[in-house]
């Protein structure tokens, strides 16, 4: 079973030193990726979604940043161990990212074609001749059409839906087996979010990917993702399968996300459900259940401490003290 | 005119010039943002208007506010033309027509203090000589505001910034209610908040209305929300409303390609259901709204288009009740 587990991220914990106190971005998270998974995370802004793929990558910002624990086994390898020339040869070839905006991830001074024959010919070492077939045969699958004149073009001069298109051609040129999406179809309309996805899915299908999908949005990871993470205040509150957190959800703020949003399949004149108070302050935060302000069945354990992690079956945890009672 | 109709929007144009050269600045064509959108809002519901970015949603809506001046068309409120008012007359009128707008971050001042931006449109009304009120009343409403969208009346000596970006929005909507007005215009008021935080303030919305007897023009890019809020709903394409139905009905049998296309892109948190969807995905991106257009605004990325559709313009029409839809399926052209 742990043959076909390409990544795997123990006890991760990324801190951030501020003039405010120490901001504990993410405190302490594990995850396993296995081959051709599509892996959701899903939490709202300040989470820590997205610092945990940052640091997955070693991307995070020293200082204010500090990677304060943890392992990130890429292969049996530590990815937080090995020397930058080492992480090169995996980040943007072995481990590919695309961000939520894709106007700002991409050089706006470079031609399309000088940015991905550059990657090809880095990682793969291809001539340049052979890199810009490559380039043009990815934005073709990507769904560019007449690749080899736009593949000249800079990035102002396509929409933001085929700007995303030109970032996942260029993320998955050189077939990385862990694609990580951060927010991929935040910045578009649902139209085009339904385009991009289903790119993502096909693509990453025929090429056997492994996803990990960083969304707030959770229709979108209803529809593509096989296993998910719950994030609150930087840490995962639950794990199951899809159908797992949206058919029973065990954490009361699981719970309360998904009665939270509007359905519609479901018309309804009611009320909606929602989530009493703000989210957390993540800086200084004490060493209690950062949701307990806002449960509404915290009990008194919850103020104190924070909750173990409880294995309710393979692959289903949750970090609530309504599970873990007595221990 | 109806007098149940509180906001008539007839034929409602907006177009803005662009420009070519730097030294000898010419003309040289036209964004058709809006071009001709009817509108009717009765009193105490609540309008929909859902669309993909550029549309042309928040232009029509401020040129409903007359924040911009509309090229062509009218906007009646409570039977008074306001494109044709005089700035006196603007300034009354929209005692009864306010604005909360998307960004919570950007629409209020960082160097006022909460309650000074709440009780600002009552300033202003007094200095013209609209407002009977004194100082200490006004402070009074300012506080009975706070505490009415959820926010201690002990914050009205901070600043926006101590605000997350949900508190701001209640601040928003506090100002927005100050003059007591009839009609309230959203633009994507919940579209930059998490999700926790947006069901909260579309509550906060159902309930302001039931105890005011507010009437919403509610922005959305989110099909969802809208469906929620909305008890007709009016989606709008390059500039024009394509269909116009009563909320339910719209999701249960959309009739126009584009509502079809945009009901069956959004997705639905559940997994069981999303795993058997079949989508219609449209092709392309929306586009530009700079060329004049003798045919369907749609036809380029329609799956159902036929030659009629090319040279002629398709109108809003009567398909049922209170269902009216701009597409050459239902009707043929003129």
């Amino acid at each position: 079973m742990t043959d076909d587990v390409i990544l795997q991220v123990k006890d991760l914990k990324t801190y951030f030193k501020l003039d405010e106190g120490l901001l504990k971005a993410v405190d302490g998270v594990s995850f396993d990726l296995r081959k051709g998974e599509t892996l959701g995370i899903v939490g709202e802004s300040g989470s820590g979604k997205s610092v945990t793929n940052l640091a997955v990558m070693k991307l995070i910002p020293v200082p204010p940043g500090r990677i304060a624990g943890g392992e990130v086994l890429f292969r049996g390898k530590d990815i937080l161990k090995m020397p930058d020339e080492e992480i090169r040869t995996i980040r943007g070839n072995k481990i590919s990212m695309i961000f939520q905006d894709p106007m700002t991830s991409l050089n706006p001074f470079l031609r399309i074609s000088t940015q991905m024959i550059e990657t090809i010919v880095l990682h793969q070492g291809m001539s340049k001749k052979d890199a810009k077939d490559k380039s043009i045969e990815m934005l073709k699958l990507a769904g560019i059409p007449s690749p080899e004149k736009r593949i000249d073009n800079y990035p102002h001069q396509f929409s933001g839906g085929m700007r995303q298109r030109v970032m996942i051609a260029m993320a998955l040129s050189c077939n990385p087996e862990v694609l990580i999406a951060d927010e991929p179809t935040t910045a578009l309309d649902v139209t085009i979010q339904a385009q991009i996805l289903e790119l993502i899915k096909d693509l990453t299908a025929r090429l056997g990917t492994a996803v990990i999908l960083i969304t707030h949005s959770l229709g979108v990871v209803a529809g593509m993702c096989d296993n998910i993470n719950v994030m609150y205040a930087g840490r995962i509150v639950e794990r199951g399968t899809a159908e797992e957190i949206f058919g029973d959800p065990k954490h009361p703020y699981t719970q309360g996300l998904i009665k939270s949003v509007p359905r519609l399949d479901k018309a309804t004149q009611q009320r909606l459900f929602s989530i009493k108070g703000q989210p957390p302050n993540v800086i200084n935060l004490p060493d209690c259940c950062p949701f307990y302000p806002r449960c509404e069945r915290a009990l008194d354990i919850c103020k104190i401490k924070y909750p173990a992690v409880t294995t309710l079956a393979k692959g289903r945890d949750v970090a609530c003290w309504l599970y873990s009672e007595g221990k | 005119m109806n007098d149940t109709n509180l906001l008539e929007v007839r034929g409602l144009k907006m177009h803005f010039p662009t420009h070519q050269g730097f030294l000898w600045n010419r003309k040289k064509g036209y964004i058709y943002a809006v071009d001709g959108v009817d509108i009717t809002i009765r009193k105490g519901e609540t309008l929909g208007l859902v669309g993909e970015s550029g549309c042309g949603k928040s232009t029509t809506l401020r040129a409903i506010a007359q924040l911009y001046k509309p090229t062509a068309g009218e906007v009646v409120l409570k039977g008074q033309e306001l494109t044709k008012a005089s700035k006196q007359e603007l300034l009354a009128a929209r005692k009864n027509m306010q604005v909360v707008f998307q960004d919570p971050y950007a629409s209020l001042n960082p160097r006022m203090t909460t309650g000074s931006i709440i009780s600002e449109p009552l300033r202003i009304f007094k200095q013209r000589g609209l407002l009977d009120m004194t100082d200490k009343e006004m402070d009074a409403r300012a506080e009975q505001l706070m505490e009415r969208v959820g926010l201690s009346r002990f914050f009205k000596n901070r600043y926006p910034h101590e605000f997350s970006g949900g508190q701001r929005q209640r601040i928003g909507i506090a100002r927005a209610l100050a003059l007591k007005p009839e009609l309230v215009l959203c633009d994507e008021p919940v579209s930059a908040l998490d999700v926790s935080i947006q069901a909260q303030i579309l509550n906060l919305f159902k309930d302001l209305q039931e105890e005011f007897g507010l009437t919403y023009l509610f922005i959305a890019h989110d099909l969802s929300v809208i469906q929620y809020i909305s008890d007709r709903v009016a989606v709008m394409y390059l500039g024009v409303i394509v269909e116009t139905a009563k909320s339910g009905e719209l999701y249960k049998s959309p009739l126009h390609p584009y509502t079809q296309a945009l009901l069956s892109a959004a997705p639905i948190p559940d997994p069981k259901i999303e795993k058997k969807r079949q989508r219609i995905i449209l092709t392309g991106d929306v586009p530009s709204p700079d060329k004049a257009r003798t045919g369907c605004y749609f036809y380029d990325r329609c799956s159902k288009r036929m030659d009629k559709c090319r040279d002629n313009l398709p109108r809003l029409k009567d398909s049922g009740p209170d269902h009216q839809v701009a597409c050459f399926l239902y009707h043929e052209p003129d």
